[in-house]
């Protein structure tokens, strides 16, 4: 044991495997004691709030201020609210009024203001421009004057008796807190999805969900596969007929049809998470079967086997010190690749609506279905769905990798 | 080694007997007679060889014995009386009677089950499952020693630590424990060293004088048949061509195939004849 554990420890390849699923079940453990509470809880009042760090906009007034003087201040700013429909605007502007726009580069800011300021004229009718449009360059042309000119904002409250707004602070260009003395800051590393829930948290919950579908599918499919392998191969006769004539059946009507239909009947009241990765290991034992059952006919001749029936071991003990042993690591190997299809088959199921139910705990497939349903796909939000993609890719990649680290150490033929 | 002593067993007591037994693998165009319907008388005590090429049958007849395949046609008969081995625990009692030393030492272990378990095993099998441990112990010690082994040294090792010679000798050890009424011993000798051979040999001799104990040998070196045994049975594609006492049937063989397969021993001091090999090619 210990031996075949090192020597499956020296296959590059199943090092690199281990060490992507151990981080990502590390990942698992460790996040939700940095970041307790629901995954499904509801921060967010809109949809798709960008990844990034969200600072309380009440919180920062009142924290301490420190007065910076910082040269680049203003062009910043005006850089920040400066749309990329409002350069085009402004360079639209330039051709209109003939002049030569070649070499500016509409992202540098600066240039652009500078030529702003020599040539826009709110006096100058272009012909065959409409009003709207001339307003539109008005607005632009103030929201810039504004920008460059008022120095403070006020932050006014409404008197209880007189009801007119009251000065009570002022805010300057020059003020700035430290974010660590603002109450209150959030880090969204993800952002937030369709319903407004942190999606790096949602991830990390179902990522650890799916890994048990996955680990439940696989256990069921593998100790069915195994248990009907084991008895149509080892006892033979009508059993092996039976047997291998059910799992026929199995393998030709396609699994993922079955499984459609199955979790369709089941409703979707009655689809909890476990009972999602049970049908999918009642439709993905067969070819294990297969397999067991034909590893078992090649050992079940074997002479250790038959001294062992001269020692007068009954079927059950034959079976589990004489046949199973040799044929354990094939069943490991199988078994993480059931799991990697079990967590395959249940995105493949949620995405189409036949997952577990919503209102319990977040699986990958049901991200996935909840940012497609709102379209996150089509208005950018792209961290609604692309962690969840990776992270399915990973842990597949990173179960195949390990059994064909095993398959290499374990498997004759391919031993170099 | 111990010079054989051949006694006459024609009126010992039945031990195991075949009438008209048969084995036919496949259907219609496959099929092959593996066992071409053959009697046969074994006595009690006796140390029959059943000698053949490969592929004569030799090894299916000795696992129908073993009751380890189901015989296709004919009757095979266990001290006198029909065999019964239609029932789980009817089997276990029969392989009380009857054991087997297989060819291949190094297959014949499973790998993943300590040498005590193995002797344990037999221990059990005999009704010694509630003998004190050191009672048990001083058992496998005993049995370890006949065969030259020490259980000391095995204790805790699993079989594949053992050379080829060791594991054989520790199946006749495993024989040794069980003490059953037939041994049928496949080739025994087969996968092991010359010096290693004579060794079991001489092992299998002493056991069968100390226990009194049937041994059916398969071998395909008729050589090795005539030193040892008492009966020979001669096997040719299934069918016993010749059998009778070891001396009457080597020293003076009747059937082609016998002489043949005395013909092709190697001996030390004449040059080998290979003419019958020519006979046969043609």
């Amino acid at each position: 044991m210990k031996n075949t554990l090192r020597q499956v420890f020296h296959s590059s390849k199943f090092v690199v495997g281990f060490c992507i699923f151990a981080a990502i079940l590390l990942t698992m453990i460790i996040y939700p004691l940095y970041n307790p509470g629901s995954p499904l809880e509801m921060i967010g009042v809109g949809t798709f709030a960008k990844p990034g760090t969200y600072v309380s906009l009440y919180d920062a007034t009142k924290a301490p201020v420190e007065t910076l003087r910082l040269s680049d201040a203003d062009d910043k700013r005006i850089a920040a609210s400066l749309s990329q429909d409002d350069r085009i605007a402004m360079v639209e502007w330039f051709t209109i009024m003939e002049i030569d726009v070649s070499d500016l580069d509409i992202s540098d800011t600066d240039a652009l203001l500078a030529l702003w300021r020599e040539h826009y004229d709110p006096s100058v009718k272009p012909k065959g421009m409409t009003m709207a449009k001339r307003n539109y360059y008005k607005r632009l042309n103030n929201a810039l004057l504004e920008l460059q000119g008022a120095d403070t904002l006020i932050i006014a409250d409404t008197d209880e008796e007189t009801g007119a707004l009251v000065e009570k602070s002022k805010i300057t260009k020059t003020d700035y807190v430290n974010v660590s003395t603002v109450a209150n800051v959030k880090v969204l590393p993800l952002g937030t999805d369709n319903f407004g829930r942190d999606v790096l948290k949602e991830l990390v919950s179902a990522t650890g969900t799916s890994i048990l579908i996955g680990i439940i599918a696989g256990t069921v499919a593998t100790l069915i596969g195994l248990t009907l392998g084991l008895l149509a191969g080892y006892v033979g006769g009508f059993v092996d007929d039976f047997i291998m004539f059910i799992t026929n059946i199995f393998t030709v009507i396609p699994g993922f049809v079955l499984l459609i239909l199955i979790s369709y009947s089941l409703g979707q009241e009655q689809r909890g998470a476990t009972v999602v990765a049970v049908v999918i290991g009642f439709t993905s034992w067969t070819w294990t079967a297969r397999s067991v059952r034909s590893q078992v006919i090649s050992l079940r001749n074997r002479d250790h086997v038959n001294l062992s029936k001269l020692s007068g071991h009954s079927l059950v003990r034959i079976v589990l010190t004489d046949i199973l042993p040799y044929i354990a690591s094939y069943v490991v190997m199988a078994f993480i690749l059931q799991v990697s299809s079990g967590i395959l088959a249940e995105a493949q199921l949620s995405l189409l609506g036949l997952g577990p139910k919503t209102t319990e705990v977040p699986t990958l497939g049901l991200m996935m279905n909840w940012a497609m349903l709102y379209s996150a796909h089509t208005n950018g939000s792209w961290w609604a769905y692309f962690p969840v993609i990776l992270t399915i890719a990973l842990i597949s990649f990173s179960l195949n990798l390990m059994n064909t680290g095993l398959d290499q150490v374990f498997n004759p033929t391919l031993r170099d | 080694m111990s010079e054989v002593v051949r006694k006459d067993f024609t009126n010992a007591p039945l031990c195991l007997s075949g009438r008209g037994v048969a084995k036919i693998f496949g259907m219609g165009n496959n099929k092959t007679t593996a066992v071409d319907y053959v009697d046969f008388d074994f006595h009690e005590g006796e140390f029959v060889s059943i000698v053949g090429e490969s592929g004569s049958g030799k090894t299916t007849l000795s696992k129908m014995l073993l009751g380890l395949l189901n015989p296709s046609d004919g009757e095979i008969l266990f001290q006198g009386k029909p065999r019964d081995i239609s029932t789980g625990r009817k089997r276990k009692e029969y392989w009380k009677g009857i054991q087997a030393i297989f060819q291949d030492p190094f297959s014949s272990f499973n790998t993943f089950q300590k040498i005590d378990t193995v002797l344990l095993d037999c221990i059990n099998m005999r009704g010694g499952r509630n003998l004190p441990k050191e009672k048990k112990i001083e058992m496998m010690t005993e049995a370890c020693s006949f065969v030259n082994l020490k259980f000391a040294e095995l204790t805790n090792k699993y079989p594949f630590e053992l050379s080829g010679g060791q594991m054989q000798r520790l199946m006749i050890a495993r024989i040794f424990l069980l003490r059953p009424k037939i041994l049928l011993a496949d080739e025994p000798t087969s996968m092991v060293d010359a010096c290693s051979r004579a060794t079991i040999l001489d092992m299998l001799l002493n056991l069968r004088d100390e226990t009194g104990m049937t041994v059916i040998f398969i071998t395909h070196d008729i050589g090795l048949a005539y030193y040892i045994s008492d009966t020979v049975y001669i096997m040719e594609h299934g069918k016993f061509v010749e059998f009778g006492k070891a001396d009457e049937v080597i020293i003076n063989p009747k059937a082609e195939y016998t002489k043949r397969l005395i013909s092709d021993v190697p001996k030390i001091h004449e040059e080998w004849d290979l003419s019958t090999v020519d006979l046969l090619n043609a």
